[in-house]
């Protein structure tokens, strides 16, 4: 197998101003500038986004599923958090 | 664009067949036709999947862009035929296009540096033509302005890659710009008709786009740690309908259904 | 007896029946993780040799606006190609690998792609059949359980949708054109009609993967129903088009609520699977020179990107 392979990226897109870049998945680029054109050629091409960025997959860093419970089961039972576990009287407005 | 306002004709709809304006935009739509149509071959076999998406999007570029002039040309002659009749119903004398968009696409680097040549010309044409006095040629332009900025980019940026890549690359450049740099020429030497146009003030002076031509080129080949080509012989001859062997080929191809099953419907 | 704590495979099957999906990085049995590689790159592979056919009219297009569609058309399959490829390389392949494997013959495509092009029709049908019964395929892939295959099926099937509507147009024009547009038409609905009930794989009897895959839920129908949905859906879109499925047997039975039709011809169906269609060679054959008159191109943009670094770095 030959090494002429380009490094993968991923490919983060905001669909209109104000919202979130999301993942919409990844390419093959030889450079970064490279990267944000391909990105523009394969996942725009029906308007679909109004900026682009794009993060070579290796230094993308990510939890471990292995982990996943005692990351994120602790934050279950916090229902203090969340404002539907105040009782609020209904006279009450604007809160 | 150095017009004065008074030479404009204001009232093309009055004599239409005789409108200056409509060999020149169907010059400007043989160009991008054959160009897309050119381009439209690589698809499927691009050296890589993201240029072959890359290509084909500059293709489908060129042909809207094609298909707009070729409807204005179209209203201009006023003689009820469509775009289709005037793309797939003319022969390769009546063809206006420039020797170099009829050129094969050859290797990649042949094709990038045919698209080069193109880009630098097309994106400096059009940043006039879209302030220009004829207000459809103005829209056309400024709507494509965007999509051959991005065109000259691409062409630019592959032509420094190639250039200043692998030897082996370099090499493939090298006879590339051999091959086609003799075609520049033709881009930016009026004819009798662009001359007129440029008169009456409708077309921008091409002496007018070199400096920014030439500025853009020489350090893109200097990027490209590529020497400025010596000015070659510049062949001449697309633009009055003079062309090289390819055009009838692509041709052939281009219009084989309507030739054989004239006037119908797909 | 104790109870066992639940093995790894039951945890993972578990998730499977409770359609929670399973990402890249969660544990899978090597058997799943092979069989999508296998699937997905197929799939993938599909796309990019399926453009080779419909690509090779795009020259030849009867109007500015079809030669717009199908160049269109046909670049999104690349798209969608990338999307797979990409959905695979999750699982620890690259797509160099999967390339490779395409270029010697290890990997399969549909088969359907081994058949040529022959008239301007072939376009309407490979749009309105093939097209049609890949969506079949395609459109319970977006609920599979390996998420990034769902998700990039999800992209698929939203711009697929445009690709039979354009196909069926064709037909649709062709048949409501003069005699000699009309024969055309049903010329190629005579040599596509069979292949594209191929698409749909061999007999459920004769398909053992079939059983763990729906499983997995990386299938989601069988290959007998998929094929009956599809003659069922196509026979009456033919009958409006005023064309004939050249297939005798085509009838609608009351009881079952669905079509009757003929067997494939399973012979032929193997025949092109092993390499024997028509154009098997040729299209291997056009991947196989692009990929390699590519290859110097790919490198210049590497040693490129990595002067271009080197002198940043000199410069910082």
């Amino acid at each position: 197998m030959n090494n002429s392979e380009w490094p993968l990226w991923e490919v983060f897109i905001r669909s209109k101003q104000g919202l979130d870049h999301k993942h919409v998945g990844s390419l093959h680029a030889a450079d970064a500038a490279m990267a944000v054109q391909n990105a523009r050629d394969v996942y725009t091409r029906r308007l679909e986004g109004v900026s682009i960025w794009v993060v070579e997959s290796k230094h993308i860093h990510a939890s471990n599923p292995d982990e996943a419970a005692e990351f994120f089961d602790p934050a279950a039972d916090k229902v203090y958090r969340h404002p539907t576990f105040y009782d609020v009287p209904d006279s009450i407005k604007h809160m | 664009m150095a017009a004065t306002q008074s030479e404009i004709p204001t009232a093309p709809a009055a004599a239409p067949a005789a409108n200056p304006l409509f060999p020149l935009v169907l010059q400007l739509a043989d160009t991008s036709l054959i160009l897309a149509h050119r381009l439209s071959e690589w698809c499927g076999h691009g050296p890589v999947l993201e240029q072959d998406l890359a290509l084909a999007n500059i293709a489908l570029d060129l042909l809207g862009e094609a298909r707009s002039y070729y409807q204005y040309a179209a209203e201009l002659e006023g003689q009820g035929r469509t775009e289709d009749d005037l793309a797939y119903l003319r022969s390769a004398v009546e063809y206006r296009n420039p020797l170099l968009v009829e050129q094969p696409n050859g290797d990649f680097a042949h094709t990038i540096v045919r698209q080069f040549l193109f880009d630098n010309f097309h994106y400096h044409l059009l940043k006039e033509l879209q302030s220009g006095p004829d207000a459809r040629l103005a829209a056309i332009a400024e709507k494509s302005v965007k999509e051959a900025a991005y065109h000259l980019k691409w062409s630019s940026e592959w032509l420094i890659r190639l250039g200043d890549g692998t030897p082996e690359s370099r090499q493939h450049l090298d006879k590339a710009i051999a091959t086609l740099w003799r075609f520049a020429g033709e881009l930016t030497t009026p004819t009798a008709l662009e001359t007129n146009l440029q008169e009456l003030g409708l077309l921008p002076e091409y002496a007018a786009l070199l400096p920014a031509m030439q500025a853009h080129a020489a350090h893109v080949l200097a990027e490209a740690t590529v020497p400025l080509p010596a000015a070659p012989f510049a062949q001449q001859g697309g633009k009055s309908g003079r062309h090289s062997e390819h055009l009838g080929y692509l041709l052939a191809e281009l219009q084989y259904l309507q030739r054989t099953y004239p006037g119908l419907t797909w | 007896m104790e109870t066992l704590a639940p093995t790894p495979e039951e945890q993972f099957q578990a998730r499977i029946d409770a359609d929670i999906r399973i990402e890249p990085k969660d544990w899978m049995p090597e058997a799943y993780r092979k069989t999508l590689i296998r699937q997905i790159s197929q799939h993938a592979h599909s796309e990019l040799v399926g453009m080779l056919p419909e690509g090779n009219w795009i020259t030849r297009a009867p109007s500015l606006k079809r030669k717009s569609i199908l160049l269109a058309k046909v670049q999104d399959e690349a798209g969608h190609g990338l999307y797979l490829y990409s959905a695979a390389e999750t699982l620890g392949t690259s797509r160099e690998q999967m390339l490779a494997d395409l270029h010697s013959g290890k990997a399969k495509y549909s088969s359907i792609f081994n058949y040529p092009t022959l008239s301007w029709a072939d376009m309407g049908c490979v749009g309105w059949l093939v097209d049609g019964a890949a969506i079949l395929n395609q459109v319970p892939l977006c609920r599979t359980s390996y998420g990034p295959y769902a998700r990039a099926m999800v992209r698929v099937c939203k711009e697929e949708s445009f690709h039979q509507r354009q196909g069926f147009e064709i037909m649709q024009t062709l048949c409501e054109g003069a005699p000699a547009q009309k024969e055309m038409a049903q010329e190629a609905l005579n040599r596509w009609w069979w292949p594209t009930l191929m698409m749909f794989g061999p007999k459920d009897s004769e398909s053992p993967n079939t059983e763990q895959s729906m499983k997995w839920r990386i299938k989601r129908f069988t290959n007998d129903e998929l094929r009956q949905k599809f003659v069922d859906m196509m026979v009456p879109q033919a009958e409006f088009l005023g064309l004939t499925v050249p297939d005798e047997k085509v009838k609608w039975n009351e009881e079952r609520q669905a079509y009757d039709f003929g067997e494939v011809n399973w012979e032929e169906f193997w025949a092109v699977v092993k390499g024997n269609g028509l154009c098997n060679h040729e299209r291997l054959q056009a991947r196989v020179q692009a990929h390699e008159e590519g290859a110097w191109v790919r490198e210049a943009a590497l040693a490129h990107a990595g002067k271009r670094k080197a002198r940043e770095t000199v410069a910082a």
